[in-house]
């Protein structure tokens, strides 16, 4: 953080490095039902990041003795592939993986209908296959994606974007460009519907204005990704209809 | 856009696809499903499906979903193990289901004489009722039912469960058209597992894929006309 680079981070124009304003968001794709074998599955990119989410469940749980008796447990898997970033990754879980496969379950948890099914388990899980800031927020937006494909009752459906602190500006949606050169990178999800927020980590220094400032960016980012959310779930329904 | 009604507003029409989070209402309303989740006066959708609102009361349609068994379900069972007093099946739902010895052989058994897997052994089909289920417990299986039973002949197609109600029909209307077009008998079991049983080859074939269709265009309409047509169409094409 904070290191000097040769790519101006907020070029002379206003704009970012990649020709963004600072409150734009990356383009962003999303497709519903990618996987067969999973009872749920996403496919989310925003710009060069690319995150696969498949859901599980509810299903028997082993080893039986992790069971709850009065709701579902949820497990949630994040993980890298090896060929996701520059630089070949280790297949196994690394420290930073185990912790955010965490923060995410905790994200997802409370828009899961679990005491629904007792005894049970629900398992998520988060590939990312191409890595350029901002997975965590993207991983969160596909699986609650792939958790709505799967019928598995949630109160709204989650959506995430980070916010970050470039050359003393705001900027929406950051890549991995700016959060290593940026002063901070603070990554929010949201039910949207709700207005409440189920994720808020923040990497790095902001003022209390500068943060109240971020958080209503990330809100308005948040807005605009549910949308595509709704679209992509909609368009599944729709496509069928047009045969006719 | 919202529809005034005495109970209070309500904001999705009737039939309108739905998705988590999406408002459905605002008042008082009588809610039957799970499915629907209330914050104050308001009604909220937990799940994809089809809204049904009828004066007062809400529902949701889903159209994705998995099996969640329900005491007096007709389900189509596998057989996964054999214990020493029951079999464990599955009928794809989250749980096990149980189905016991004593029940399923109607009479007093020795576990010590008797060996369960001459009746049913492990890859069996067999069509149950669910006798108990609840919270704490894993369904439990009964065949002591008229038609319940072994699957010995016939073939077991599955389909996803959200569409059961759909190759059913309104009125078995759906189900009552693809038996007499075809002449099969066709058994549908709440957990989207469908015993067919045909005289004909080329029938089988034709009600499978018939079955296919309907469970892609599902969330369509006028689904069982163009059913008929494609039977029809088929069956010409084969010379049948």
């Amino acid at each position: 953080m904070g290191k000097k680079i040769d790519i101006k981070l907020i070029r002379e124009d206003g704009l970012r490095h990649d020709g963004r304003k600072p409150d734009e968001l990356r383009p962003i794709r999303m497709e519903v039902g990618v996987l067969n074998n999973a009872n749920g599955s996403a496919l989310v990119e925003f710009g060069k990041t690319k995150v696969l989410a498949a859901v599980y469940g509810p299903r028997e749980l082993h080893p039986r003795h992790m069971s709850l008796p009065d709701r579902a447990v949820i497990r949630c898997r994040y993980h890298m592939a090896p060929f996701s970033t520059e630089e070949r990754k280790s297949p196994a879980p690394s420290r930073r993986e185990i912790e955010l496969s965490k923060v995410i379950r905790e994200a997802l948890e409370p828009v899961i209908f679990s005491e629904l099914y007792p005894r049970a388990t629900i398992d998520i899980f988060i590939e990312v296959l191409q890595a350029d800031g901002g997975t965590r927020t993207t991983g969160i937006t596909a699986a609650s994606l792939a958790l709505a494909d799967a019928g598995i009752p949630i109160k709204d459906l989650v959506a995430g974007v980070a916010v970050g602190k470039v050359d003393g500006v705001l900027v929406l949606d950051i890549d991995q460009v700016e959060d290593e050169f940026g002063e901070a990178d603070m990554p929010v999800a949201m039910m949207p519907t709700l207005g409440k927020i189920t994720l808020l980590q923040l990497n790095g220094v902001l003022t209390p204005d500068e943060f109240k400032e971020a958080l209503k960016l990330a809100e308005k980012g948040i807005k605009e990704i549910h949308r595509l959310q709704k679209e992509a779930l909609r368009k599944r329904y729709v496509e069928i209809k047009l045969e006719e | 856009m919202s529809t005034e009604t005495i109970k209070g507003k309500v904001y999705v029409e009737n039939r309108q696809l739905v998705l988590p989070g999406d408002q459905l209402a605002e008042g008082e309303f009588e809610v039957q499903t799970p499915y629907i989740y209330r914050v104050g006066n308001r009604y909220y959708s937990a799940i994809i499906g089809l809204a049904v609102v009828d004066e007062n009361k809400l529902n949701i349609i889903p159209l994705e979903g998995f099996y969640l068994p329900k005491v007096g379900d007709l389900v189509i069972g596998l057989i996964i193990d054999v214990g020493i007093t029951n079999w464990i099946v599955d009928i794809r739902a989250p749980y096990r289901a149980i189905m016991n010895a004593s029940d399923a052989l109607n009479r007093q058994f020795n576990p010590i004489q008797d060996d369960l897997r001459k009746y049913f052994d492990v890859g069996d089909y067999v069509l149950a009722k669910i006798s108990v289920f609840d919270r704490v417990h894993n369904p439990v299986l009964t065949i002591k039912d008229r038609g319940l039973g072994k699957i010995v002949h016939g073939r077991i197609i599955e389909i996803q469960v959200s569409k059961v109600p759909r190759v059913i029909g309104k009125k078995r209307t759906m189900i009552n058209m693809l038996i007499n077009e075809t002449g099969c008998d066709i058994v549908v079991a709440q957990n989207g597992r469908i015993w067919i049983n045909c005289n004909n080859k080329e029938l089988e074939d034709i009600l499978i894929l018939a079955l296919k269709k309907i469970e892609a265009e599902a969330h369509t309409t006028g689904l069982t006309d163009r059913t008929r047509s494609f039977i029809r169409e088929e069956k010409a094409r084969r010379g049948l």
